[in-house]
């Protein structure tokens, strides 16, 4: 086994206390909330004694001990319990869900990283020019406007005003079907099944959510971008380059971008991860039925099941983001090992 | 070859515009070397920068011609520019490893220079890459090829630099201050390097330094730079044993060099007699086998290896050597920032190396143990005005009250010669010099009988040194201190040490008086240090004897 691969699992091996401290987190603060799911799913009209029937049905009067390890056992069989207020199993309605937060999010990053990363080289190129001062008031306008208000607002123009967006109700209009599920994004599933017309209703449902979370994650990366970029051009690696006459391409690219990508990707991990969980409010504006607004259902109702498993795959996301994260580090930087940990 | 004309550059900045090189005139012929030397501010590395036009955001060339081999650079189009880059004219920098891309192989930086110049293919990039590097000398050419900076040291690393400068045979080489912080044998490997190839291949070359010893032992002319203005210029040998300019001559005098005495440095006028300062009998300070060992990354690194000195009461000890030779480790040690692993410091007769740096802070002896660190400004608080910097050890452990302290306060800023107006300053307004001042003023605040002065000249130009060297001299005679004097330079050391221990490798491997260390030196690696400092110091010293 060579050095390299044998960090990388040493690597891997750290998730591991990681996530057994999730599990067991998640397990006693669902269980430190508030509110009796007994009661709540008993119903309005129920006596003490449904009540106490539902608690029995429910596995809830059994001790919290006995409770954690039944949880356990199930979830290393790839049960994650029911969740009562859907009925159906947590591990499919998360399947489901993941997927449609993931598109979004991501469709999101990409479109952002796309105008924020030129946007930020840019400015920082030109400091100072107008280039410098649009980055400036697009980054405060993307920080300081919450999602709510500009996907409200994109509604307003794009589906109210202008006709141009489809009625913001989920992932796709009521007249397409759902492409024959392969990895879940509807945009590569009618790919994968040359349905382009299901393929164009998605981008399309897609559009305003993706500009609302996007506008909303620009500004970090712009603001990181053109901060690595001004510390790269003003180094001294910098100057040698241009003393010994390499061209402005090689220069910006070769040497100062390689040099900023570090920050802007370290940024772009937290941002990543920032929204994924933040990202209720878009959901929820746009009738997304995404991982956020079920999660927030969940908890409203005390759904333990439910609650446990959208941590649980919260956490497992973020572990594997951050060790995404580490492995490009080590791609770009040759003077990040993982032995040094 | 190269001709300049009243050239000058400005700045433009938020406080207006700051004339940074105002109207020089030089010419390079054909296969000279020409140093250009100054202190920081002169104006000598932007005169570099403006004649390769890489200038910072905000500078420009205002007004003056250069035309290098008939061509006019001032006026020249950018693309043109840089195929003279490069090709024609090269650069090296100061601080070798921060020159070069961290994070590309340096093998490829040199292609990346040979196939802009189309000195190279694809095919045969490599291979020329390999022959530049072999041409710097560099062992095991092939396998350097791969290396990233960190994994060099800073002599290799300016080795790589003069092979991407060198890679495409240019006419014109410059030199910015090439060597400053490396050390003094790599500093002479490195030169000696860059002189030969310069010489082989029959280059000009620009050396542009603060060393005038340096420049004198390397350049055939010098142009010596005082605030944008060439106040000199002459041969090398001429200019340095008979300056004519009034800032030359205090510049000769106060560059350190074999045979003078602490206050030859100080312009004529300002030369008081030296204050004479008494060594006793009794060792204040004893080290008997200290020993630091790191854990490392691949096995225990041996920072010192279980050394024994005495210092006596009122003596001043250099304490000299290269970078990891373990004399920073030890100055730490001795001030209890650091916890030996091994061995006792007998401080006074009592053993202060079991207490742990940690509770010392609130030892009794603190304060007579201090501290001047090295950077002036690193070691100030950007928020503190230099009042606060010196009041805060006499608040923490000197126990006084407010009235008290801020007579001390004046009295102590008196003695370091910092004029009372500057107290309410932050570092960013005080110059180097001061800072200098009021880091010694804290380290006094006390009355300490023990104070470790870690190379505190070394980020200072040669004048202030002088002048901060013998302050340091007057305050040892006034207060009776006793000094432990870090320093990578043997020339320093000596001019106010009255005793040298070399270190090399956590061992000591020489330890007598001074006057016998710097003449007849025992040990090779001793000798090895003292002949690679500068050798037109010597013959400047003859000179002036001859005289």
């Amino acid at each position: 086994m060579s050095s390299q691969a044998k960090a990388i699992s040493l690597r891997i091996a750290q998730t591991i206390p990681v996530l057994l401290g999730v599990v067991i987190i998640s397990f006693v603060l669902t269980r430190a909330l508030p509110g009796d799911p007994a009661a709540y799913f008993a119903g309005v009209m129920a006596d003490a004694n449904s009540i106490e029937a539902t608690r029995e049905a429910l596995g809830l009067d059994k001790p919290m001990i006995q409770q954690f390890f039944l949880y356990v056992g199930d979830m290393l069989q790839g049960d994650l319990g029911r969740s009562i207020s859907t009925g159906r199993p947590v591990a499919t309605d998360l399947a489901e869900r993941l997927p449609a937060s993931l598109e979004l999010t991501l469709t999101a990053l990409v479109l952002s990283c796309l105008i924020a990363v030129p946007l930020g080289i840019w400015a920082a190129v030109r400091q100072g020019s107008w280039v410098d001062h649009l980055c400036r008031v697009l980054v405060t306008a993307g920080v300081s406007l919450p999602t709510f208000f500009t996907g409200v607002l994109l509604i307003y123009v794009f589906y109210y005003l202008l006709g141009w967006a489809p009625s913001p109700l989920g992932r796709l209009d009521f007249l397409y079907l759902s492409p024959p599920r392969v990895t879940g994004f509807y945009l590569i599933d009618s790919l994968l099944a040359r349905d382009m017309e299901v393929f164009f209703a998605s981008l399309r449902q897609l559009a305003l959510p993706g500009i609302t979370l996007g506008l909303f994650t620009l500004a970090p990366i712009a603001r990181m971008t053109r901060a690595a970029m001004l510390t790269a051009l003003s180094s001294d690696y910098l100057r040698t380059a241009r003393a010994a006459g390499l061209g402005p391409r090689k220069v910006l690219y070769g040497y100062a971008f390689r040099n900023a990508l570090l920050p802007v990707v370290t940024t772009l991990g937290m941002v990543f991860s920032f929204v994924l969980g933040a990202n209720v409010l878009v959901e929820k504006v746009f009738a997304w039925p995404g991982i956020g607004s079920y999660a927030v259902e969940a908890l409203v109702a005390s759904d333990y099941a439910a609650v446990q498993g959208f941590v649980l795959a919260m956490a497992l996301l973020f572990v594997f983001l951050n060790l995404l994260i580490d492995l490009s580090y080590a791609l770009i930087d040759p003077r990040i090992g993982f032995t040094e940990k | 070859m190269l001709s300049i004309k009243n050239l000058a550059v400005d700045f433009r900045t938020r406080r207006g515009t700051v004339e940074a090189v105002r109207g020089i005139s030089f010419d390079v012929a054909a296969g000279e070397t020409l140093g250009i030397v100054g202190e920081s501010g002169s104006g000598k590395s932007v005169t570099s920068y403006a004649l390769m036009r890489i200038l910072d955001a905000g500078g420009r060339i205002s007004a003056g011609d250069v035309v290098y081999g008939g061509m006019d650079l001032r006026r020249a189009h950018e693309r043109d520019m840089r195929d003279i880059r490069g090709r024609e004219i090269s650069m090296i920098f100061q601080n070798p490893r921060a020159a070069l891309n961290p994070i590309r192989k340096v093998g490829r930086q040199i292609e990346d220079v040979l196939r802009q110049h189309g000195r190279a293919t694809r095919q045969d990039a490599r291979e020329k890459a390999i022959r530049a590097l072999e041409d710097v000398r560099i062992a095991d050419a092939e396998a350097r090829y791969e290396a990233y900076p960190f994994e060099l040291s800073g002599g290799m690393c300016q080795r790589i630099v003069i092979a991407v400068a060198l890679a495409c045979d240019p006419r014109l080489l410059i030199a910015d201050e090439p060597t400053t912080g490396l050390d003094i044998t790599t500093q002479k490997a490195v030169m000696d390097l860059s002189r030969d190839l310069i010489r082989a291949r029959g280059m000009s070359s620009i050396l542009i330094t603060h060393d005038l010893g340096l420049a004198a032992e390397y350049c055939d002319r010098l142009a010596v730079m005082k605030d944008g203005e060439i106040v000199e210029t002459g041969l090398a040998a001429e200019v340095f044993a008979n300056p004519c300019h009034s800032y030359t001559v205090q510049l000769v005098a106060a560059t350190p060099r074999p045979g003078v005495h602490v206050r030859d440095l100080l312009p004529a006028r300002a030369r008081s007699p030296l204050p004479p300062h008494e060594v006793g009998q009794g060792a204040l300070v004893a080290v008997r086998g200290l020993t630091k060992t790191y854990a490392g990354k691949s096995g225990p690194v041996h920072a010192v290896r279980g050394i024994d000195f005495d210092l006596l009461e009122g003596q001043s000890v250099g304490l000299a050597g290269e970078s990891g030779c373990g004399k920073s480790t030890t100055s730490e040690m001795l001030v209890r920032l650091l916890d030996p692993t091994a061995g006792t410091i007998l401080f006074e007769g009592e053993d202060i190396g079991g207490v742990p740096a940690d509770a010392f802070t609130r030892d009794k002896r603190r304060g007579a143990i201090q501290m001047v660190f090295q950077d002036a400004t690193d070691s100030l608080n950007p928020r503190h005005t230099a009042r606060n910097a010196i009041a805060e050890p006499l608040r923490r452990l000197g126990g006084m009250k407010a009235a008290e302290r801020d007579s001390r306060i004046v009295e102590l800023a008196d003695l370091t010669g910092l004029p009372g107006r500057l107290l309410d300053r932050f570092p960013h307004q005080l110059s180097g010099g001061q800072k200098a001042r009021v880091g010694i003023a804290r380290a006094i605040a006390l009355d300490p009988k023990f104070l470790i002065l870690d190379e505190p000249t070394a980020a200072l130009d040669v004048s202030i040194q002088a002048v901060v060297l013998n302050l340091l001299a007057d305050l040892r005679a006034r207060l009776g201190m006793t000094y432990l004097f870090v320093s990578h330079d043997l020339n320093v050391v000596r001019l106010l040490c009255d005793h040298v221990i070399v270190m090399k490798a956590g061992e000591i491997v020489e330890n007598g008086p001074v006057s016998r260390v710097m003449t007849a030196p025992s040990h090779p690696y001793t000798r090895a240090l003292l002949s690679a400092a500068p050798t037109s110091c010597d013959s400047l010293s003859r000179t002036e004897a001859a005289e």
